[in-house]
């Protein structure tokens, strides 16, 4: 299609530029941030133009840890406790989903769809619903201020369940009358075809609950009190929320943009198979 | 190498029998096509003979064994499946040589039956491609590849061409006739398309709502169709029928209009209702037997044929006649054509059996 309307295609990039600043500009003003000292970014206006102090913040905020008057570890051990939930949380949620899926799709057992169903239902109950009695159990369990706490809570997902099981509808049946004939049993089949199969599904997932992991905010706050097992997005908060003093804006603002890495790194290396997962269905 | 028979086998599905009790026996090396319209019940007959569907009464035994309860991978059968379901995954290789691996063979042994198989299908320069990049026909080729690896007792398909173009289509045929005339291995064809069963099968099992009508060589079926729905089923133009009684003697009709016609053979005590069958191509010009005469409705030319549509002056209701593609006819004519007693097939009418 030829279109040659100049005012249309003005306004067009207009918007467009102005929702790339409108997005840009606080990732901007926090990467600038974090270049100054703390007396620079308590002086009004807020700096637009870069300083000299980002290696010397960058030590301070991954290494020392911001000192007695800031209630939080160095944030290199927060980032490392923020990986590790993440990515437990995602591999755990992924392996327990394409699991339960499918049981549910490719075998013949009382009550099958019962149990659908109540995998389904508990999509209405997220970690803000159930806290309460969530940290009951965990707490009897002894799992407080644990990578096992701060994770296995989480881990059950009936969002991830759901789209395996619409995926694994979506293979035809002949798959695995082929294999049945080839002698596959099922363990093989689900691992020799089933699982190659699912690598953009599951490349997908991987994604969305890495984020999802990191993002965690209210549970690491609920269920840890030993600063060890801080995640990077609970830190932040605490960095904020000093006492007596003022809030040292220029590490903040880096612990943020660091805090940002990381799921950035995921969606940039996963981003083919994320955008292949949800578009196109390989059979 | 081993022949299949099937022994009273039946198919319900809950309340609903959808194979009532089909008795066959499967040679050594023969190749058995089972033929019928949409939902007759032949796939599901075929998948129980794999073992992908369970036998709700009779018998199934491959090489002798009875296989009711045995897994399909105890069967030794192989089955090429009408979308073929190759591995999306494996290149063409790995979808041939998975059965093998999983068999726990030796690696040598895999790769050489893998050549061979390759080399008689013309697949050796396709062998690291996927299925998705290759054309329909080639993953035709490789859904056979993957059956002839195994060296089965018995493959199975299940109307492997209907997803290929006519052209193709004729072009795979012959080469599943070749390659059962080179491996011999007992073979059971699925399919709807008449052409495919009387040039593929040594037999033909016609099945219709569950119940396998005639079983027999194609060119018997053709020549002597044991009910009405067989007679009706194969052949293109399909056969004409003429409501009619029973004359006097036994050995006359009189079809519906006032038409008799002769038949060669005793059709029962007088007054019997029948049902007259006779091909479009048993219509001819000169000749003895039976004059019909046919007033052309609509001519059909096919080069080397033509068809004529038109009813039958005493007769009711429409006739096809084939005649040689020189016949020169207009519609309005009257043909004058003879039909031969010999050629003429009759039915009972309430219970559609050949009399």
């Amino acid at each position: 299609m030829v279109e040659r309307r100049p005012i249309l295609t003005f306004f067009a990039h207009a918007t467009l530029i102005l929702g790339v600043v409108m997005v840009a500009l606080p990732v901007y003003v926090t990467l600038i941030a974090s270049t100054h000292d703390q007396a620079r970014m308590l002086q009004a206006p807020v700096p637009l133009l870069p300083g000299d102090h980002f290696l010397e913040n960058l030590v301070t905020v991954l290494i020392t840890g911001l000192g007695a008057s800031q209630a939080a570890p160095p944030v290199g051990m927060m980032l490392l406790n923020s990986l590790v939930m993440a990515v437990t949380i995602a591999t755990g949620k992924i392996a327990i989903s394409i699991l339960s899926a499918y049981a549910i799709v490719y075998f013949r057992f009382p009550l099958r769809m019962t149990f659908f169903w109540m995998i389904f239902i508990t999509l209405m109950l997220p970690v803000e619903v159930r806290i309460l009695p969530t940290f009951k159990v965990v707490a009897d369990l002894g799992m407080l201020n644990s990578y096992a706490g701060l994770t296995v809570p989480l881990i059950a997902s009936a969002t991830a369940t759901f789209l395996f099981r619409q995926f694994f509808l979506t293979v035809p049946d002949e798959l695995l009358e082929a294999a049945r004939i080839d002698g596959a049993g099922p363990m093989r089949f689900f691992v020799d075809i089933l699982l190659p199969l699912s690598r953009t599904s599951i490349a997908a997932l991987f994604v969305i609950q890495f984020i999802y992991g990191w993002n965690q905010y209210l549970w690491p706050l609920v269920i840890t009190t030993d600063e060890s097992f801080y995640t990077i997005v609970m830190g932040i908060a605490r960095m904020v929320n000093v006492v007596d003093a003022a809030a040292r804006w220029n590490q903040v603002m880096l612990a943020a943009l660091l805090a940002m890495v990381p799921p950035v790194i995921v969606v940039v290396v996963m981003q083919r198979q994320f955008v292949k997962g949800l578009v196109e269905t390989e059979k | 190498m081993a022949g299949v028979d099937l022994r009273g086998v039946r198919k319900s599905y809950g309340e609903t029998a959808v194979i009532h009790g089909v008795d066959c026996a499967v040679g050594d090396g023969e190749f058995v096509v089972i033929l019928g319209p949409s939902g007759c019940g032949k796939s599901t007959l075929l998948r129980m003979v794999a073992g992908l569907e369970t036998i709700t009464g009779g018998e199934i035994a491959i090489a002798g064994k009875v296989v009711n309860q045995v897994e399909p991978k105890d069967r030794n059968i192989a089955m090429v499946f009408q979308n073929y379901a190759l591995y999306p995954h494996m290149s063409v290789r790995d979808n041939m040589a998975y059965g093998l691996k999983i068999r726990g063979m030796a690696r040598a042994e895999i790769d050489r039956r893998v050549r061979d198989a390759a080399g008689i299908l013309e697949l050796g320069h396709l062998l690291d491609r996927l299925p998705r990049q290759l054309s329909g026909g080639q993953r035709q080729r490789v859904a056979m590849g993957r059956a002839i690896v195994r060296e089965p007792d018995v493959f199975l398909f299940d109307e492997p061409l209907s997803n290929l173009d006519a052209k193709l289509r004729v072009q795979m045929r012959l080469e599943i006739r070749k390659l059962h005339q080179r491996l011999r291995t007992t073979s059971i064809y699925v399919t709807h398309d008449q052409v495919e069963a009387m040039t593929l099968g040594d037999r033909l099992i016609v099945m219709n709502a569950g119940i396998a009508e005639q079983i027999g060589p194609p060119l018997e079926i053709y020549g002597r169709p044991e009910t009405v729905f067989v007679a009706g089923f194969i052949g293109a133009p399909a056969m004409n029928f003429l409501a009619g009684r029973v004359g006097q003697g036994g050995k006359s009709v009189h079809i519906e209009g006032g038409l008799e016609l002769a038949a060669d053979h005793q059709a029962g005590a007088a007054g019997r209702t029948v049902t007259v069958g006779f091909r479009p191509e048993d219509l001819v010009r000169g000749g003895p037997g039976n004059a019909v005469r046919l007033r052309v409705d609509l001519i059909e030319p096919l080069g080397a044929d033509t068809l004529v549509h038109g009813s039958i002056e005493g007769g009711q209701g429409q006739v096809t006649a084939r005649l040689p593609g020189t016949q020169r006819l207009a519609a309005g004519e009257v043909a004058a054509l003879t039909l031969a007693a010999d050629k003429l097939h009759l039915f009972d009418k309430d219970s559609g059996k050949r009399i």
